[in-house]
């Protein structure tokens, strides 16, 4: 076995590299973006195409409560993990807990739009164009809000059971980069079907 | 282990020898394990598929053939097409990459190991989905049908309309399965390069396999993912009444094709640039100098990762795009060739001045050379989209990418196995048996893909189960079909070297070829823990400053 | 030249209408370009085989070590990049004069929609609809006659392909293509859907007839007429009319008029049926209607499953659809 003559004695200790957790997260969004971006060009594309059926100025009503629920709820998960850094545990525990309840909320909103929609203008996703873009679209980043919501319980689980001390803030910080990634994706797609669309 | 270990009686060892080891492979998340379970994967994969081009190739060896029918044809070239970009060479690539890319970075295993494991796994069911559809593609209550839309699965032949059952469902399927697993290993392989160096080792200091495969990795993440998007939304079509591709509703067929390309190009990218990377590695070790130019090949490469993103709709050249999107494709697909052309030249170089080595991987290094060089020419004569106006969906296509990915790719391949089986069993391959196995599959690649331009040039449509006699086409189909069979014997060839040479070769010894990268700093096979102790490294060919202290590349790099 | 080395209907070496002798020009440029790159690396490549492999008694002799040159690397960066440049100025120049020219006033229409796996042609101004076999007017480079087709889809995606006449161009539904030639010789040029469209793809093949000006006139006189009505063929016209043909097929003049299937109406003048996959003879004919899968296994004509009697009698009927 070969060991290389270090021509600087100290450079393994002077070495430093980024962090595993953040550059796979990083990765994880860039791919996760390429995804939400196909999506935004297909709702784009087919702006104004439907054949039939409600329009978006039509029926849609901008969901302002909801959207400061969700992008209000990126500051408190940042404040989280700072508590945490601090390892301040109980402040933490408390404004990751808000993080969670802003979430659901937001859920709960686009649960409420759906049904709007849905029953009192009968839009589907198989009406027309805008009715499928739509719910795919909006759909999509549901879906990656109810996956981010049950991480963000798992944590406060580890919480409640007191396991998230100040050694994990650093894992804590590369899901708040996840939860932030979806606070982002929902301005593109707030802006693209509420401002743009209409 | 435990050195007080009790003495265990050799009858009852030997029962459960084979069990502890398929658990051991099972479970495995090392990387060098989960490495040759990608590209055992793939070459029983490459058997599969082999099989199926020589379906192919019988039927088509006259015109009016009755071989198999019009509904099996069109099985097997969806079947040979998907199967053999997303499992064969996306795996055996993969599986290289996992082998070699923590090696030659002094680390010990990859970033995130049991995503590793993970990401194979997912891949392997990926493809049992795929061929399940022999079975289950017309739901279990008949015969079933494997998917016949061709690997590219235009709409709308894949609405429920023009294909009922769930053929089409199992393409979609299986890739999105593969797909995410896909995804999985390019975000390992980017934290384990960037995370995971050894000390000394700057970017500007990994071995250039490190770096292909980091940009390799990059375009996965933003290149499978809009073939993903578009998988689902396929799928929303065909089940929740959805209207992207549905033309009735205003939906667009182009939309398909912009988005499959999307990915579609970039993912040829992500197939050659690994072949690069092995070229980057053997051709300088076989030429006794090292890479000529590296800060331009990682300029170069990183350069064609982000143009091979603006050349997709050269794909879409007879899709009636207006003249100025068709002028735009055109000029970024020929610019596309300039970073190319720069590596062929640098390889060159790098010969240039050597002292040539004809040892087997470097025969398959200088057929790669010469076919990657006519592959990038006959796409610049695609690039002009008027003459791709004639030639695309021809043969002169077909010929084209398997120029590239045979003649290309495979050629790369092959050099990589020869290069690296010794590093992996600790055996040599037999020279005898890989100059075999070169000359006929030479010979055989040859025969089948120079002839395969001229039906296309004469006419001759892709995807079609048989042709008019009377197009003069005959005499070259048979051929081609030819030249498959010695391929496949060619194969056959390669496949026993692999398996005697595990139990025949000669031991290899940590460093049979006297190269200059980490691996050959170790045991061969390595150990599980790759390093004794983490290296560290004060230039690009730290083996070549350990061999000739007078003379290190730390001096001049 | 090429041409003739490889005798084939379908070469696109030996083009017959402008647009495909634009291509070949601009492939021949290409080529020209090509073949030198190729010689001049492939030279290079292979004397660098030759003039540097180990020599016997030098094997442990390591060579200089070279790390790169920035003037070398410049060069085989600069030189590319003017080759591209001129590539693409030549090929700007074609893509323009071929998708952009204007259609001039004089120049026939036709729409062409393409089926799973059957090609409908229609002439909008003259009245005309037939299916599978194309008939122009030659274009006589003096004074041109083109031929400007619309490109439409029924179902899938198709693509129209006559190599000798001009490049492909795909027929894809709800988005309507144009693609024009203006053939300077007469006679019968072949080709194929180039696009695959299902089971049936490779037998959806084109049969174009360039004919001259009086032979055209008369082709499209004929084809204005309604269908020919012989008294000998009713009984064989009232089992076509009282089973599914008229369901799908149409035989203008007669209660016939459905648009699945091809238009009959003048089916006689036609040299091949089912798109090309048979010769038009009445023993194909009946085959076809009793049979369609032994021609053309898995295409949309159902077996029609008629007694010999009738059968015989619609392909009597059939007979007299001239």
């Amino acid at each position: 076995m070969s060991v290389m003559t270090t021509p600087f004695p100290d450079a393994a200790s002077a070495w430093k590299l980024p962090s595993r957790g953040k550059v796979a997260m990083a990765g994880l969004i860039i791919a996760e973006s390429a995804i939400f971006t196909i999506f935004v060009v297909a709702y784009l594309f087919y702006l104004g195409k439907s054949i039939t059926g409600p329009t978006p100025r039509e029926v849609l009503e901008t969901p302002v409560f909801y959207t400061i629920c969700l992008l209000s709820s990126s500051l408190t998960i940042h404040f989280a993990t700072k508590a945490l850094e601090g390892n301040r545990g109980r402040l933490f525990l408390g404004l990751w807990l808000l993080t969670i309840v802003l979430g659901s909320l937001f859920l709960y909103g686009t649960g409420q739009e759906w049904r709007r929609l849905i029953y009192q203008h009968g839009l589907t996703i198989s009406t027309n164009l805008f009715g499928t873009t739509y719910y795919s679209l909006v759909g999509l980043h549901a879906f990656h809000v109810t996956a981010g919501l049950l991480m963000l319980l798992s944590v406060a689980m580890f919480s409640l059971a007191g396991r998230m001390g100040t050694e994990q803030y650093k894992r804590a910080e590369v899901l708040s980069m996840y939860w932030h990634f979806v606070d982002a994706v929902w301005v593109v797609v707030f802006t693209v079907v509420y401002v743009l669309g209409r | 282990m435990s050195t007080n270990a009790m003495t265990i009686p050799a009858g009852n060892i030997e029962g459960r020898v084979w069990v502890d080891t398929l658990h051991q492979w099972l479970t495995t998340v090392d990387h060098k394990r989960l490495g040759l379970l990608y590209i055992a994967y793939s070459l029983l994969f490459l058997l599969v598929a082999g099989v199926e081009a020589l379906v192919i190739r019988v039927q088509l060896m006259h015109s009016h053939n009755n071989f198999v029918s019009p509904q099996v044809f069109n099985r097997m070239f969806t079947m040979h097409g998907t199967t053999m970009i997303f499992f064969v060479i996306m795996p055996v690539l993969f599986g290289f990459g996992n082998y070699l890319v923590p090696l030659m970075i002094g680390a010990r295993d990859m970033a995130f190991p049991r995503l590793n494991a993970f990401s194979f796994w997912l891949t392997a069911l990926g493809g049992l989905l795929l061929y399940f559809s022999f079975l289950g593609g017309s739901g279990l209550y008949g015969a079933g049908n494997a998917p016949d839309v061709g690997w590219w699965a235009y709409a709308p032949l894949t609405a429920r309309a023009f294909s009922p059952g769930h053929s089409s469902d199992y393409w979609t399927l299986a890739l999105l399965v593969s797909g995410f697993g896909s995804i999985a290993t390019g975000i390992n392989i980017i934290a384990t390069v960037l995370c995971m160096r050894c000390p000394g080792m700057e970017l500007s200091r990994m071995p250039l396999l490190a770096w292909l495969y980091l940009v390799m990795s990059g375009l996965v993440l933003i290149t499978i993912t809009p073939l993903s998007a578009a998988q689902i939304m396929l799928l929303i079509d065909r089940y929740l009444g959805g209207h992207f591709f549905d033309a009735q509703a205003g939906g667009s067929a182009v939309l398909w094709m912009h988005f499959f390309w999307i990915f579609g190009h970039p993912e040829v990218y992500i197939l050659i640039i690994p072949a690069f990377a092995f070229m980057s590695e053997i051709v300088p070790v076989f030429s006794r100098k090292p890479i000529f130019g590296y800060p331009v090949m990682v300029a170069a490469t990183v350069a064609i990762g982000f143009v091979s993103m603006s050349v997709w709709a050269h794909h879409m050249f007879t899709v009636g795009m207006s003249s100025k999107s068709n002028s735009f494709f055109t000029i970024t697909s020929m610019v596309i060739a300039v970073p190319t052309g720069i590596k062929i030249f640098n390889w060159l170089g790098t010969m240039w001045g050597g002292r040539i080595q004809f040892k087997t991987p470097m025969l398959f290094s200088i057929g790669f050379l010469f076919q990657f060089l006519i592959a990038g020419l006959t796409g610049i004569m695609q690039a002009t989209a008027p003459f791709d106006w004639q030639l695309s969906l021809s043969y002169f296509v077909v010929a084209h990418f398997h120029y590239v990915i045979v003649g290309g790719i495979m050629f790369a391949l092959f050099a990589a196995f020869y290069y690296w089986y010794p590093k992996m069993t600790g055996r040599m391959l037999s020279e005898a048996l890989g100059k075999w196995h070169f000359w006929l599959f030479l010979v055989g690649f040859h025969l089948t893909f120079d002839v395969m331009h001229i039906p296309g040039l004469l006419g001759m449509p892709r995807r079609i189960y048989t042709y008019e006699p009377g197009r003069g086409w005959d005499t070259l189909n048979l051929l081609i079909t030819i030249g498959a069979f010695l391929q496949g014997i060619a194969i056959l060839v390669f496949v026993a070297n692999l398996f005697l040479s595990y139990f025949k070769g000669e031991k290899a010894g940590n460093d049979p070829w006297d190269a200059w990268t980490l691996e050959w700093a170790v045991g061969s096979p390595p150990p599980g823990y790759n390093f004794a102790s983490i290296p560290v490294v004060a230039s690009r060919r730290p083996l070549w400053d350990e061999k000739h202290p007078e003379d290190p590349d730390s001096r001049y790099e | 030249m090429v041409g003739q080395a490889f005798s084939s209907p379908t070469n696109i070496f030996a083009p017959m209408s402008t647009p495909a002798h634009s291509i070949l020009d601009l492939s021949l440029f290409v080529l020209a370009i090509t073949a030198t790159i190729f010689i001049v690396v492939s030279g290079l490549l292979l004397y660098a085989v030759v003039k540097f492999r180990t020599r016997a008694g030098a094997e442990d002799r390591e060579p200089a070590q070279v790390y790169g040159s920035t003037q070398i690397e410049t060069a085989w960066t600069i030189i590319p990049i003017l080759i591209v440049v001129v590539l693409f100025l030549a090929t700007a120049r074609v893509i323009h004069a071929l998708q952009d020219a204007p259609e001039p006033p004089n120049a026939l229409d036709v729409i062409a929609i393409g089926h799973q796996y059957w090609w409908e042609f229609r002439y909008p101004k003259l009245g005309i609809v037939t299916a599978n076999e194309l008939h122009i007017p030659v274009s006589d480079p003096a004074r041109p006659m083109p031929t400007f087709l619309q490109l439409l889809s029924a179902d899938t995606d198709h693509s129209f392909w006559v190599p000798e006449l001009a490049g492909k161009t795909d027929l894809i539904p709800n988005h309507p293509n144009r693609l024009w030639m203006d053939p300077q010789r007469t006679g019968v040029f072949l080709g194929q859907c180039a696009q695959y469209c299902g089971v049936q793809h490779a037998k959806m093949l084109l049969r174009v007839s360039v004919d001259s000006p009086d032979v055209f006139a008369s082709w499209v006189h004929d084809q204005q007429q309604p269908s020919f009505s012989d008294a000998r063929a009713a009984a064989g016209q009232r089992v076509f009319e009282q089973t599914a043909c008229i369901n799908c097929h149409t035989v203008a003049g007669t209660s016939a008029n459905g648009r699945f299937g091809p238009d009959l109406t003048h089916l006689l003048s036609r040299a091949t049926i089912a798109s090309g996959a048979a010769q038009n003879t009445p023993e194909n004919l009946r085959l076809w209607i009793q049979e369609p899968d032994s021609i053309k296994p898995a295409s949309l004509m159902p077996a029609m499953k008629l007694s010999d009697t009738d059968l015989d009698a619609v392909v009597s009927y059939m007979e007299t659809l001239r």
